[in-house]
């Protein structure tokens, strides 16, 4: 089978995030494929704007929701944009699930720490809903997100309506605040500082720009998490998202295939090199 | 394996049995002053009387007396030409009323019988078999080419400055991965071809030529020529613990040395026969109902291989590039599919414009100055 | 036809021979689907028909060497929303840029009779030092076969197929054997911008980098395999000051030579 070709699919509600960012609803045209599909949270599917180009796209829905496919999307560049002017009902071409999971079976007992940067919730957020789904099989849930500015957040409601549940802490900081911003300011990193947890006991769930994912390894490191307690998702340039194209390597590691969601301890020893 | 000889003149029968069973011959010729694989109809089209030298960042061709067909080491060109061709359309989209309806492209069902093809090239298609086919994912284009290809092996009689197969153990002796192989042997006015059959089709194909068994003398003489091709070979590659000299030297100041004289001009991967990194390309035309997507050969010394939004290529400069094709090639290549990524054909060493030598380069990284 | 949605296109012509605008005419097949897809509106090779901007797609050719050429340019780019340099004039200053080595005044009192009816720049130079340029299409000429591309990507508000690899490229994807390890040929292919398709090596000659500097041209690297191969600093000085010549890596390996070579 011809892996490298996308089913096309419908957009069933658009929702404008912020500024430049949409979450899609998708749903594939052919009801066979979409009866099959199914996906683990910390995937991604490549979307297809027409005769523009494709682009790995993480899975931010609840992955037990079999109807619909939800992808949050930034505009960074002619694929993103070309999505973003596609309306309800338009087609795009999707292939997917590709990539490694969030380890939420690795994770049941213990307490996870979610900890994100920017557009990086997205790609948590499958991993967020897995945990409240079935809240009683994890310990405490800490939500650490940061973002530049306040008019960069999203799911601001979702973030809000998890702190509520018991158990689960959200703590939202921006670096650069302004009089509307209600929460933390600062970089997200310093938000460890905020929460209590035991060491020993928690996994780490990261995702965000590296340069801020680097100082929250750190930070984590210091804390006495161990390096195979903590998770990222990373991101490359990807083409074929089968590990055929070669481009997203990290060292030994294709991001599309082994990752995008990788353990720290894996990559510990290239993680902070320059270019790799 | 049995041992069969047949006279130089069976190779044209050899061509046509192949021809007869549907296979596109494809060997080496004489091509812009080097011996290149292409489609070739009879024997007189291989490089006859043919033999080069080279070294790094040169080769020359060079005649010899004897008419021998297969005396020289590989060329400019890797099979993958064929098996993982540079441009390859992958789907076609329509657009109609808003629908979109995406076409795959069928594999080529060309079939292809390989003629002359030396052990270091047989591992290259061992090792990308490995990229293409081992996963859960198989390369739909790639995997029927594969299977539909018929290959005559030959054992090389001649090595040059820039092999190394037998440092990474690939060469020059073949001994898997062919369907026949041939070993050419001229000795007094006597030109013959020692034959053995590596599977089923291969012997089929056998039974359509006039064959003998071998003589004893005529294996030994076999034997000893590719003694004497792997005596030929001084170019070594140290490949003990190469994993970790890699990953423990990703800040050695030899990387900037390199980066120094690489071109980062892409030849080393476009020749080698296991590099495999492609890029696609949208096209579409003016109608704007209909687009193509292509695949192309790319190379991990392009700028934009390693372009992402925000953060613009991840390998800017020259250094990493370099870093990077040379320790995925000899050391994470092994953690992903269990082997090394080089075969030791030396074609990079060749072709390099700038003669950059990779044994050199590791053995830099060793603390080794040659 | 009406055109009143379509997208206007202007071609602009600076200090320059025409080639580049002549590929556009070239283009006869696509030309005419061209024409309906976007509105030519000023195209004076083409047309004297002039429509007044602001212009959707600007193509640019030429070189900036005169005191009304700075005026105009900085007009034109207030006047486009997407402005693309075509060939080596736009993008580098092209051949002319060689008086940039030289005094101008000389020049112009060797060649014209009364050099003082002669208003030049000391310089000639490329669209982008003067305003913010959306595209650079590299060669002399241009491949039109890049042109169409940049345009149907322009349609298609898309990134243009057009890599910014080297020549090497696209000889190997060619399947032609390197001229330089093969023959001894000095070759420019590997520091040069691919898009001709390795029209030169595939005649079994040396690149002559008509396309201009690759992404990431090792020009000394190159200029050492040269020496090698026999070539004078006056050589190198010579081949890199073609048609690029004041394309910035170009300019810079050329000076370098010309200061060792005194």
């Amino acid at each position: 089978m011809n892996h490298l070709m996308p089913h096309p699919a419908e957009i069933i509600e658009k929702r404008q995030e912020n500024e430049n960012t949409y979450t899609f609803r998708l749903r594939f045209c052919e009801e066979e494929v979409q009866r099959h599909y199914r996906f683990l949270p910390g995937q991604f599917n490549m979307l297809y704007a027409f005769g523009v180009g494709e682009v790995p796209i993480t899975l931010v829905s609840d992955p037990m929701d079999t109807e619909f496919l939800d992808h949050t999307i930034r505009i960074v560049g002619n694929v993103t944009q070309a999505l973003a002017r596609l309306h309800v009902g338009d087609k795009l071409g999707l292939r997917g699930p590709f990539g490694s999971a969030w380890p939420l079976d690795k994770a049941q007992g213990h307490d996870v720490l979610v900890l994100t940067g920017g557009l990086g919730c997205a790609p948590s957020m499958g991993a967020i809903r897995y945990i409240m789904r079935h809240r009683s099989s994890y310990g405490k849930l800490a939500i650490l997100h940061g973002v530049k500015a306040p008019s960069d957040l999203i799911y601001q409601k979702k973030f809000l309506e998890w702190g509520k549940i018991p158990n689960t802490e959200v703590f939202l900081s921006a670096d650069q605040a302004d009089r509307t911003w209600k929460h933390k300011v600062g970089l997200v990193t310093h938000l460890l500082d905020q929460v209590n947890f035991d060491a020993g006991r928690v996994l780490v769930m990261m995702c965000g720009p590296e340069i801020m994912m680097r100082f929250a390894v750190k930070e984590c490191l210091v804390k006495g998490i161990q390096a195979d307690a903590i998770y990222l998702a990373l991101e490359r340039n990807m083409k074929c998202a089968l590990g055929f194209c070669g481009h997203c390597q990290l060292g030994p590691q294709f991001i599309c295939k082994d990752g995008p969601v990788l353990c720290y301890d894996k990559i510990k020893n290239i993680f902070d090199i320059k270019e790799v | 394996m049995t041992a069969f000889s047949i006279d130089r003149s069976e190779l044209d029968s050899l061509f046509q049995a192949l021809k007869k069973r549907g296979y596109e011959v494809v060997g080496p010729t004489l091509q812009d002053q080097a011996i290149v694989y292409d489609y070739i109809e009879s024997s007189a089209e291989l490089p006859v009387g043919m033999s080069d030298e080279q070294e790094a960042g040169s080769y020359r061709l060079k005649k010899r007396s004897d008419g021998a067909l297969f005396a020289y080491a590989v060329g400019p060109h890797a099979w993958k030409k064929f098996l993982h061709p540079s441009h390859q359309r992958l789907w076609t989209v329509k657009k109609q009323k808003g629908d979109l309806q995406f076409i795959s492209e069928k594999p080529n069902s060309i079939r292809y019988a390989f003629i002359g093809v030396r052990a270091c090239d047989i591992a290259a298609m061992q090792v990308q078999d490995k990229v293409f086919l081992s996963g859960t994912e198989k390369n739909y284009f790639y995997k029927e080419l594969r299977e539909n290809t018929f290959i005559v092996g030959v054992n090389c009689s001649h090595a040059v400055s820039t092999c190394f197969c037998t440092s990474m153990q690939t060469g020059p002796k073949l001994l898997s991965g062919f369907d026949l192989s041939l070993t050419e042997l001229i000795e007094n006015e006597r030109h013959i071809f020692l034959l053995k059959c590596g599977s089923k089709k291969g012997e089929e194909v056998l039974q359509e030529l006039s064959y003998d068994q071998a003589k004893p003398a005529e294996q030994e003489a076999a034997q000893k020529l590719i003694e004497n091709t792997s005596q030929q070979i001084n170019k070594n590659l140290d490949v003990s613990n190469i994993q970790e000299l890699f990953y423990q030297n990703y800040e050695h100041s030899h990387w900037e040395d390199v980066a120094e004289r690489c071109l980062s001009c892409a030849n080393c991967t476009m020749v080698c026969p296991t590099c495999f990194c492609t890029t696609v390309e949208d096209v579409s035309d003016l109608s704007g109902d209909h687009s193509e997507r292509w695949q192309k050969w790319d190379s991990c010394f392009s700028l934009d291989f390693s372009y992402t939004h925000g953060t613009g290529p991840r390998r800017s400069s020259i250094k990493s590039r370099y870093r990077q094709w040379l320790t995925h090639k000899l050391a994470t290549w092994i953690d992903q599919f269990g082997s090394s990524g080089c075969v030791g054909c030396g074609r990079c060493i060749t072709w390099c414009p700038v003669g950059i030598d990779l044994t050199q380069e590791v053995a830099a990284l060793r603390g080794i100055q040659k | 036809m009406s055109h009143s949605s379509t997208p206007k296109l202007a071609v602009w012509k600076f200090a320059s021979c025409d080639g580049c605008q002549l590929s556009l005419l070239d283009c006869e097949d696509e030309l005419l689907a061209i024409s309906e897809k976007l509105e030519i509106a000023h195209f004076l090779e083409a047309s004297r028909l002039q429509i007044a901007g602001p212009y959707d797609l600007s193509l640019v050719e030429g070189s900036i060497t005169t005191a009304q050429d700075l005026e105009k340019i900085q007009k034109i780019r207030q006047q486009s929303k997407y402005l693309v340099c075509i060939g080596a004039c736009a993008t580098s200053g092209g051949i002319q840029a060689l008086r940039n080595f030289q005094d101008v005044k000389e020049f112009s009192s060797a060649v014209y009779a009364k050099p003082h009816y002669i208003e030049t720049l000391k310089t000639s130079t490329s669209i982008a030092s003067h305003v913010l340029v959306d595209f650079e299409l590299q060669g002399c000429p241009i491949n039109k076969k890049q042109l169409i591309e940049v345009i149907l990507a322009f349609l298609q508000q898309r990134q243009p197929n057009i890599p910014s690899y080297s020549v090497c490229v696209e000889c190997k994807q060619a399947g032609k054997v390197c001229v330089m390890v093969a023959s001894g040929t000095p070759c420019l292919g590997p520091v040069t911008h691919a898009g001709c398709g390795a029209v030169c090596p595939a005649y079994h000659r040396g690149c002559y980098a008509c396309y201009g500097p690759m992404e990431s041209p090792n020009t000394q690297a190159l200029s050492r395999r040269w020496q090698d191969l026999g070539a004078s600093r006056k050589d190198l000085v010579r081949v890199f000051r073609t048609f690029n010549a004041y394309a910035n890596d170009f300019h810079k390996i050329s000076e370098f030579h010309e200061k060792k070579e005194k």
